[in-house]
């Protein structure tokens, strides 16, 4: 039977290595998500996890010791944040180009200066062109799931690619909910023993990984990374469909709520989703006709799913606590691209909110709704928008 | 001067070198490092003097690539096609059998 315990996504996380059986963990404890090796930590001194626990001496040996293990053949975790996620982001794409899968739990917080260690997804969304799969978890319960679908994902044949799984620092790291730890054989039977094929290490069938590439052949490595990717959003899919019947929790690379006959749709990621669900619910109550959608994947971006999207609504709300220096935040580029040749298309509108911990309320997605609604009348309205931000001190 | 130990194994692996992209980019044909030949990056150049030469065998130790093999008499040779040329061999000789002297190509 599953269990039922009361955690916070940090444990949710631990769980989920556990259960995924990793053989090597290596990690150096970041805010927020220091209870992650803690807690795995814990397991490994209690015996209930049979692995080798490396502590290091920063985040960038964390993820070289995963790099390093994964060369040799074994699933690994680690966990970090923030300037730790910074910190191990030249290896990121060694990882990748290697084809290594490992799963990275990151407690999704802002980056310095100045120093903050609330929430936001700079983070993660610095490190979107690594060549790693991105999955964002709403609860603490998406974060164990999606940390086992990510293992399944990654270790594919026709995938074989690093992913990591984001959960918002402290709305999700530190709050307890209740979280259903699925059974040890379950689990056992979705993932099975990982066999690596090609990238292990084995004295009989000498390799080089890592090697050096020519110009002759590092476009086509590139470039077989690329087709990954491009094959990991098929692969997701069946995942999510054979996630669904073994334990029966349903994931969708794009959750759509309330979306039929939606003029304004909502799109966000991570904790976010939650609160702008109940939004929509608000104003439906009030007659206005908006919808919700949650990126649960993020890298390889659904690009099939947000031009289906697309078609349902006359306005895409982009909520993002994240800012790139191009125009407004990861996601607007994304849709802007995603949506560039289609014939019918909605208007965009970038909201840049919530930045180091800045709480989300009805309040700022009041503010959000107003510049939608003059998009949907054909008034003018700024494409990117700070909501929440405190103008009288500027 | 005597043939390269690495004759055999170049041609091997240039035989079987597949060109076909493994999953990470993976070499895997032991050996495949000696098709790169890396005295195409040399500037400077290991003359040597046997006259000189004690056989003393620092500079085939301390040489990193390694392109010092010995002949039928146990003097060094030099295999220019992976002599990088960094004159790590010339520093070590004790008895300065080996001069760097810069190549023109
Ligand atoms: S110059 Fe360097 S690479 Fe060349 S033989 Fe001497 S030690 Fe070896
Ligand atoms: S180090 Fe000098 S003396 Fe010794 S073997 Fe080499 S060339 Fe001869």
């Amino acid at each position: 039977m599953p269990m039922r315990k009361v955690m916070k996504a940090n444990e949710a996380a631990a769980w989920a290595a556990k259960l995924a059986k990793p053989k090597v963990i290596a990690a150096f404890p970041i805010t927020p998500s220091t209870l992650v090796p803690e807690k795995i930590s814990e397991f490994v001194a209690d015996g209930e996890l049979d692995a080798e626990f490396i502590k290091v001496e920063s985040e960038h040996s964390a993820i070289s010791a995963c790099v390093g293990a994964s060369a040799a053949g074994v699933r690994t975790f680690t966990a970090t944040a923030s300037q730790g996620l910074a910190l191990m982001h030249e290896i990121l794409f060694i990882a990748a180009g290697m084809r290594l899968p490992i799963v990275i739990a990151v407690g999704n917080r802002s980056l310095s200066a100045p120093i903050n260690i609330w929430n936001d997804w700079q983070d993660s969304i610095s490190e979107r062109d690594t060549g790693w799969m991105q999955f964002y978890a709403e609860n603490n319960q998406e974060a164990l799931d999606l940390i086992l679908i990510a293992y399944k994902v990654a270790e594919d044949e026709r995938v074989l690619l690093p992913a990591m799984v984001g959960f918002d620092a402290f709305i999700l790291t530190h709050t307890v909910e209740p979280v259903e730890i699925p059974d040890q054989e379950l689990v056992d039977e979705f993932l099975g023993e990982y066999e690596p094929k090609h990238a292990y290490l084995d004295p009989a069938r000498p390799i080089t990984q890592g090697t050096l590439a020519f110009p002759a052949h590092y476009m086509e490595a590139r470039y077989t990374l690329w087709e990954a990717n491009e094959n990991a959003k098929k692969v997701i899919d069946e995942v999510f469909a054979e996630f669904e019947k073994k334990f029966g929790r349903k994931y969708q690379k794009i959750e759509e709520y309330r979306t039929e006959d939606a003029e304004i749709i909502f799109v966000t990621m991570g904790s976010l989703a939650g609160t702008v669900k109940e939004y929509v619910d608000h104003l439906r109550e009030k007659g206005i006709k908006a919808g919700a959608a949650k990126l649960t994947v993020y890298r390889p971006f659904p690009i099939e799913e947000v031009r289906a999207l697309a078609k349902k609504a006359k306005v895409l709300a982009l909520l993002e606590k994240n800012v790139t220096f191009s125009v407004g935040g990861a996601l607007f580029q994304d849709f802007s691209r995603a949506l560039i040749n289609e014939s019918e298309k909605p208007v965009i509108v970038d909201f840049i909110l919530g930045l180091g911990g800045r709480d989300v309320t009805f309040k700022d997605l009041d503010e959000a709704l107003a510049i939608a609604q003059k998009a949907l009348n054909g008034e003018e309205f700024d494409e990117v928008n700070w909501i929440g931000l405190r103008k009288e001190i500027l | 001067m005597a043939e390269s130990p690495f004759k055999a194994d170049i041609e091997r692996v240039q035989k079987e070198y597949s060109e076909k992209m493994t999953p990470g980019a993976i070499a895997t044909i032991p050996g495949s490092s000696v098709i790169n030949k890396t005295g195409s990056w040399r500037v400077f150049m290991p003359e040597f003097y046997k006259d000189k030469c004690v056989r003393c065998y620092l500079c085939y130790i301390y040489c990193p690539e390694p392109a010092i093999y010995l002949d039928e008499e146990n003097y060094p040779v030099f295999d220019y096609d992976y002599c990088k040329g960094c004159g790590i061999c010339a520093n070590e000789c004790p008895t300065d059998a080996i001069i760097m002297v810069r190549e023109t190509k």
